[in-house]
């Protein structure tokens, strides 16, 4: 084979792009993966900030990781490590706290303490919750069918489809159909009277969401959420032991032991297309690479506006790319701290201390954020996911020093129709550090280091779309076999040869490597080789 | 006739007369029973100020179906057409106009390629609602279980959705569950085109265009007019009570007894079967079917009560959304009003106030905090203009939908109403000035008035909000969309039920179906 | 209640001790414990087969105290406790005690449980499992008033032939006048202060045998009155493991164990309903409108799935968690063992077992599988078993009325 002639190319090494290129270079392929910036990773990247200070600049917990794969691929050995963090809090400007302990017991006294019915309400709750994250867990590592396709493969999965829904019961089917489409309001009506635990446990339904709580769609969202588990434990968060970069590093060292090519610094410009199927890639420099299978992990819409010339397809499905709805509505600080800051209401010896922390009072406070992102602007009384890894994970910062990561919702990608300005930012910087300062009066002195992720600053660093964490919005009409679009959720593209593979597909964002593996299932399924993706476990 | 089947049917609504006039066809000896001194629920003709006369809650007809129409022979029982097939006139403050003739802009600031594709979106749609359309005279399907009828149903169901073939059928999947705003930013660049189809989305709902559910809404409205709907959007000659009126001569002449001023108090029981109705007054009446025209949470929780339900369907119940968000204004001019730039041969079209999408999401955003919407969206009926018999002559009517008007209590008093009322003249001030110096009367109807005038649960249009999850089988709640309730010998068939609100008459003529069916079983 | 458990500082205390804590303490020579919701109760104080033996031979005290209670009253109460459970609340009279299963929709169990009514409309419902949020979505439409009160009342269970006598002593005079089933007050001398005490002739042992109820305030004299009168009665505390032994010989069932509450199966298809729980007595049809009353009679007309039954099997290996076949080894699996033990007082190798419809009919062949472990090593053995009737021990003291001294 030619010097720069591959058997597949990936373009980008995000922790999916990696999972599919470890796939297609274990069943015996010649891969190359190409990444734009000097690092692997896109968002799931640990970048040393200075020496002994490591962050994790954009996602920041794990949960979602397909336990299959994990083991599959063996990324124990390769180095990764998930470490539990054990529930979350919500503090109150009264100073009073509602804890999300890990202890169910506990976590159902503490709902109890501030509403005696919502502490039964809760158990209700979590059963119901239950029931759709084991629906929907089944489908994960499942290329979803084509409804309008009679194609056996396609037949026999709308068959698996039919039979996982009927295996629900007809109650729990309603309850499904209501679930997929509710607002995270409504649904959180239906079980509590507290306006607090409603807002505490509405945060799930809209992180990384262009829409508030009152917006429907917005129950499905918690269930992304709530899918994964850690060692069986659904529903629970932990750290990657060394930041989220971790888990690209594991997964970039899988992809080399299968004799993996992984090239940085290399700028994909532009598929390659010879008449109806693709033939490599050129990057900015000048290099091009040859192959007759060349896959996508960036956005479906970066993907089709940017590395295709439009003329080389058609044009509604130009169209389509362009419409696809992948929003920016999520912003992070990371902030290097001197020492530990106090939360009073928390108190120095609660648990949840090393778990995420929010500041809220109602739902209401939480709709008012987004109102102001639908008004162009950062809310001004954000809904942060506020946690200090370093207390868990010791690799990140210097012994008795600090590393807080700060999700903040609700963040536009522009202001009022505006780029982002240094004032903006600081602006928006400041509303955070005021809003965590007036919880912790310590905080700001133990400030040495803040860094300001912006959507845009996600999208020029990343490369996602608007800066949009999940890689397109988690709405219905973008989910299972209309993600990215109807008729291309199969991860082909309109090209022969040419496949997506990222969380623009099935099924969906956060760090979850499915969409990757799925990718490569139906990769090796077109070059008749034999399939290497394992099965979803039976989930009972 | 004496032996046969007694049929009960709480409410003379429009559905409530379709229903009692199928029944009484069948042979059943059938008694309406109306809590007003006037037949028609929601669609009915009233005075509201002295010589003045007005559709009181729905103003306009535009699902009215036609196979019953035809059935039931409306048109012989009097119901004819002051004014069809009504333009949507989108007012601008500032700019031309927007006049719509279904897929056509027939005046605005429009350019070609949105002219193009209102065309390719108006024709689309109509495609979606038919889809709906064909559902509106069919028993929802249970999704397992319920034997052969159901699994037909299904089957009946999915192939309405397959035989749009493969690119409608994707388009239909994606666009069915989300918001008219996305769809609008997608196709069209004109602000003023894209707010007038997305007000038509939200009317009626408690939803802002950027909610989810809201093109389930628009394909519901339009779902009338895609299935042979004639008319599209009209005026009935003396108001929506002439429908009423005229499904009531249909329902007389059937056989059915109809009492007015006789509101009932309560469903008795015997055992597990409804054994007929307490009224108001205490006269009980017997029944072997009651079929309840009143919306699901006044029959279930009101006049049965919760009791004699299991706690799971109960909790269903209660939890179908039924806040109305949509205020009604009334207003007696003393002459027609003037909006500038507008030809007086509009005047009478369909009018709206709702010049951008941020415009009307502002609206609702105030709204959704249980706030008065500052500045309202509008859409304006003059009736007048076409049917003189409304108000005296050289007078004019004006009715007008206004949203957002929220269903909470602090919204809900006598100062909110005032400022609602202020808020609004003020807005059609702008659009029509001196309009405020030609009120002769006025009256404004909060959803909290709507619910105690009509006796809608919630103060909502459609006795329900039009959702995913409160739709066909899952309409008002699982375990009760066939119209059956979990009380043997009890129906719903009214707009809570399928295929929802809007004065169409199929849930009706369903739940006479299904009442018919039961007894064959 | 615990003052702590109602601040933000509870999780200091992730489980909390009961009202008699002090003296379960003292007595649990094992320190053996196990968490019951916010409680820590027993398993074993000393020794399980002699804590059993004083179930059966003289009296034993269980800490019930962590059982849930709730307290309903108002107008409607009773018409309220009709439509929540199966069977007819009108027949429990003030004063009495009545065992209760309640439904779902679908008619599924939720749990089982004992109604007090303690004066006219008011009521203790006491159970396994947290009921508040169900009672409250259940009072919708009833005028009615619910709490729970599980932290409020401190409660024992006082099992065994000389249960009666012990109570006797410490001052309850006429208590063997109760009949199973009735609540008696009594005002106590001595160390217990003057206050009123009331006990009930229920259990959880088939045997003779009483529960206390006292507020938590006066929890430790009331122990300390049973232990100073009970010791020539041969009183001994007992944990949940001989109580286990007792509740499976009597044939009772347990949530989680025997059954799965259907408000809490992820898959519903496991739960089950009263008549697949060999309940059906507890199902009035004859009174109007309950939860799950549709459901179950269409359940009637169409059969039920499961079968609940009592096994008697040969040989002396317990059948935990035995798959039961219809043939001697290549036979179809036709159910589970739920519970099972061997019986120390009837002297046989007993189970309750979910069965599939139609199995468990009288003449059916039934086998069990049973894997057990000697020494570390595993065993299997595949052993015939026999449907049976009623309680494995049902001794005639546990009715009669009034009760005797042992």
């Amino acid at each position: 084979m030619p010097q720069n002639t591959y058997d597949a190319i990936v373009v980008g090494a995000g922790h999916n792009g990696l999972t599919n290129a470890t796939y297609l270079a274990r069943s015996g392929l010649k891969v190359l993966l190409l990444e734009r910036n000097p690092w692997i990773g896109g968002a799931a990247v640990s970048r040393e900030i200075e020496k002994g200070w490591t962050y994790s600049n954009c996602s920041y917990v794990c949960s979602l990781l397909r336990p299959e794969i994990f083991r599959d691929l063996e990324l124990a050995r390769h180095g990764l490590q998930v470490v539990p963090y054990g529930g979350g809090v919500t503090l109150t400007s009264r100073g009073d706290i509602l804890g999300s302990y890990a202890d169910h017991e506990l976590k159902r006294r503490e709902f109890a303490r501030h509403n005696a019915h919502d502490g039964d309400a809760y158990d209700r709750y979590s059963t119901e919750v239950m029931r759709q994250c084991k629906f929907i867990r089944p489908l994960l590592l499942r290329t979803p069918p084509d409804p309008t396709s009679l194609r056996p493969r396609d037949i026999r999965e709308m068959i698996f489809l039919s039979k996982e829904f009927r295996k629900l019961g007809e109650q729990v089917i309603y309850d499904t159909i209501r679930f997929y489409s509710m607002s995270i309001a409504d649904y959180l009506g239906e079980f509590f009277e507290s306006d607090l635990i409603k807002a505490a446990l509405s945060g799930s339904g809209i992180i990384g969401t262009a829409l508030g709580p009152y917006s429907p769609g917005t129950a499905y969202v918690l269930l992304h959420h709530y899918m994964g588990d850690v060692d069986g434990s659904i529903g629970s968060w932990g750290f990657a032991r060394g930041g989220m970069g971790a888990v690209s590093k594991a997964l970039a060292s899988a992809f080399k032991s299968f004799g993996g090519e992984i090239v940085t610094d290399a700028d994909v410009v532009r598929v390659l297309v010879s008449g109806n199927r693709v033939t490599g890639v050129a990057c900015a420099n000048g290099n091009e690479y040859r192959a007759k299978t060349v896959v996508s992990n960036l956005d479906p819409k970066r993907t089709f506006t940017k590395l295709f010339d439009p003329r080389d397809l058609n044009a509604d499905f130009v169209k389509r790319a362009r419409n696809f709805k992948i929003r920016g509505s999520s912003g992070k600080l990371n902030i290097a701290l001197d020492g530990l800051p106090e939360f009073p209401a928390l108190g120095k010896d609660n648990p949840l201390r090393f778990g995420d922390m929010h500041f809220l009072e109602s739902l209401a406070q939480v709709e008012r954020a987004y109102d102001d992102w639908k008004n162009g602007t950062w809310s001004k009384l954000p809904y942060l996911d506020l946690l200090i890894p370093s207390m868990t994970d010791p690799t990140m910062t210097p012994a008795g020093k600090h590393w807080m990561s700060v999700f903040v919702q609700y963040v536009p990608s522009t202001i009022q129709g505006k780029p982002w300005t240094d004032e903006d930012r600081n602006g928006f910087k400041n509303t955070v550090l005021d809003m965590i300062g007036r919880y912790s009066p310590n905080f700001k002195s133990l400030v040495r280091h803040v860094e300001v992720r912006t959507p845009d600053i996600i999208e020029n660093e990343v490369g996602l779309t608007d800066g949009n964490i999940f890689q397109g919005d988690l709405s219905l009409d973008q989910m299972l076999f209309n993600r990215p679009f109807p008729g291309f959720a199969q991860y082909r593209g309109p090209k022969k040869g040419f496949y997506l593979c990222g969380s623009g597909t099935h099924p969906g964002g956060g760090v979850m490597a499915a969409p990757g593996a799925n990718a490569a299932r139906e990769i090796l399924h077109d070059l008749r080789r034999p399939n290497l993706v394992p099965e979803g476990w039976h989930d009972d | 006739m004496t032996d046969a089947k007694h049929v009960i049917v709480i409410g003379a609504g429009h559905n409530g007369l379709a229903c009692a006039a199928y029944l009484a066809k069948a042979g059943r000896r059938v008694t309406v029973l109306e809590a007003a001194g006037q037949v028609g629920g929601a669609a009915v003709t009233r005075e509201f100020a002295p010589g003045f006369r007005v559709s009181a809650c729905a103003h306009f007809s535009y699902l009215l179906d036609a196979r019953i129409a035809k059935e039931l022979e409306l048109a012989r029982h009097g119901l004819a057409t002051a004014r069809a097939d009504l333009r949507t006139v989108s007012l601008q403050p500032a700019d031309e106009h927007l006049v719509l003739n279904g897929g056509t802009v027939e005046a605005g600031r429009v350019n070609e390629a949105d002219r193009a594709a209102l065309a390719a979106h108006h024709a689309a749609m109509l495609k979606f609602a038919r889809v709906l359309g064909r559902q509106h005279h069919r028993i929802p399907p249970r999704l397992l279980g319920g034997g052969r009828s159901n699994a037909i149903g299904a089957a009946l169901l999915a192939w309405d959705i397959r035989r749009l073939g493969r690119d409608d059928m994707r388009e239909f999947l994606r666009v069915a569950g989300i918001n008219i705003f996305d769809i609008v930013e997608e196709s069209f660049e004109s602000p003023a085109l894209k707010a007038a189809l997305a007000f038509d989305a939200v009317l009626g709902t408690n939803l802002s265009p950027r909610a989810n559910n809201s093109m389930l809404a628009l394909l519901h409205r339009l779902s009338g007019q895609a299935s042979g709907t004639a008319g599209g959007v009209s005026l009935p000659a003396g108001g929506m009570g002439a429908v009423s009126e005229a499904f009531a001569k249909a329902a007389t002449a059937a056989g059915a007894t109809l009492r007015l001023s006789a509101p009932v108090k309560q469903i008795a029981l015997n055992g597990d079967r409804v054994a007929g109705v307490v009224l108001e007054s205490g006269e009980t009446l017997a029944a072997d079917v009651v079929v309840s025209n009143a919306d699901p949470k006044r029959t279930l929780l009101e006049l049965l009560g919760a009791r004699h339900l299991e706690t799971g369907f109960v909790h269903r119940i209660r939890h179908f959304r039924t806040k109305g968000m949509a205020a009604k204004l009334h207003l007696a001019l003393d002459s027609l009003p003037g909006f500038p730039r507008l030809p007086a041969a509009l005047a009478g079209e369909r009018l709206v106030i709702a010049p951008d999408l941020v415009y009307l999401e502002h609206a609702f955003d105030a709204a959704k905090y249980g706030e008065t919407s500052p500045q309202p969206a509008l859409e304006i009926s003059i009736p007048t203009v076409h049917d003189r018999t409304l108000a005296p002559a050289g007078k004019h009517v004006l009715s007008a939908v206004v949203q957002y008007a929220p269903y909470v209590a602090e919204a809900s008093t006598d100062a909110a109403r005032a400022q609602l009322l202020e808020n609004t003249l003020n807005v059609l001030e702008s659009y029509a000035p001196g309009i405020r110096g030609k009120v002769l009367a006025s009256q404004l109807l909060l959803p909290a008035d709507l619910e105690r005038e009509f006796r809608l649960t919630g103060g909502h249009w459609h006795h329900g909000e039009l959702a995913l999850d409160q739709m066909l089988m899952l309409r008002p709640v699982p375990g009760a969309a066939q119209y059956a309730m979990p009380v043997d010998g009890l129906y719903l068939c009214g707009a809570g039920t399928h295929p929802g609100g809007g004065v169409m008459g199929c849930a009706g003529r369903n739940a006479a179906q299904a009442v018919l069916r039961a007894e064959r079983a | 209640m615990n003052p702590l458990m109602n601040q933000k500082e509870h999780f200091r205390t992730a489980v909390y001790p009961t009202p008699f804590h002090e003296r379960t303490a003292a007595l649990n020579k094992l320190n053996l414990w196990h968490r019951w919701k916010d409680y820590t109760v027993a398993d074993a104080y000393f020794n399980v087969a002699l804590e059993y033996a004083a179930i059966r031979n003289a009296c034993a005290v269980f800490d019930l105290s962590p059982m849930t209670k709730h307290r309903i009253t108002g107008p409607d109460a009773e018409a309220f406790l009709n439509r929540l459970v199966t069977r007819d609340v009108s027949k429990i009279k003030p004063g009495k005690v009545g065992y209760a299963i309640w439904c779902d929709d679908n008619g599924r169990v939720i749990d089982d449980g004992t109604i007090f009514h303690l004066s006219p409309g008011n009521y203790r419902l006491c159970s396994q499992e947290r009921q508040l949020e169900w009672l409250e979505r259940s009072a919708f439409g009833f005028d009615v008033r619910m709490t729970e009160e599980t932290h409020d009342v401190a409660c024992l269970a006082f099992q065994g032939p000389t249960s009666c006598a012990v109570l006797k002593a410490i001052g309850c005079a006429g208590v063997e006048n109760l009949k199973p089933f009735d609540i008696g007050y009594f005002k106590l001398p001595g160390p217990f202060a003057g206050g009123e005490l009331m006990v009930s002739r229920t259990g959880f042992t088939g045997d003779l045998g009483y529960e206390l109820w006292t507020d938590p305030s006066r929890a430790l004299p009331l122990w300390d009155a049973l232990f100073d009168k009970g010791a020539i009665h041969g009183i001994r505390p007992m944990g949940t493991h001989a109580l286990e032994l007792a509740r499976i010989e009597a044939g009772f069932l347990q949530a989680h164990v025997d059954f799965m509450p259907a408000d809490q199966a992820i898959h519903l298809d496991r739960s089950r309903s009263p008549f697949e729980l060999d309940l059906g007595r507890l199902v009035d049809f004859k009174k109007p409108n309950f939860n799950g009353r549709r459901a179950l009679l269409e359940e009637q007309k169409r059969g039920s799935r499961y079968r609940f039954v009592r096994l008697e099997i040969a040989g002396n290996k317990v059948a935990k968690a035995a798959y039961i076949y219809n043939r001697e080894h290549k036979g179809q699996v036709v159910g589970t063992v739920t519970s099972a033990a061997w019986s120390p007082s009837a002297k046989t190798n007993i189970a309750l077992a979910s069965l599939h419809m139609p199995w468990g009919r009288p003449g059916d062949e039934l086998w069990a599988d049973i894997y057990y472990q000697r020494e570390l090593q595993w065993f299997r053995v595949n052993v015939p078993c026999k449907v049976v009737e009623g309680a494995f021990f049902d001794p005639p003291r546990r009715r009669a009325t009034p009760a005797a001294d042992f």
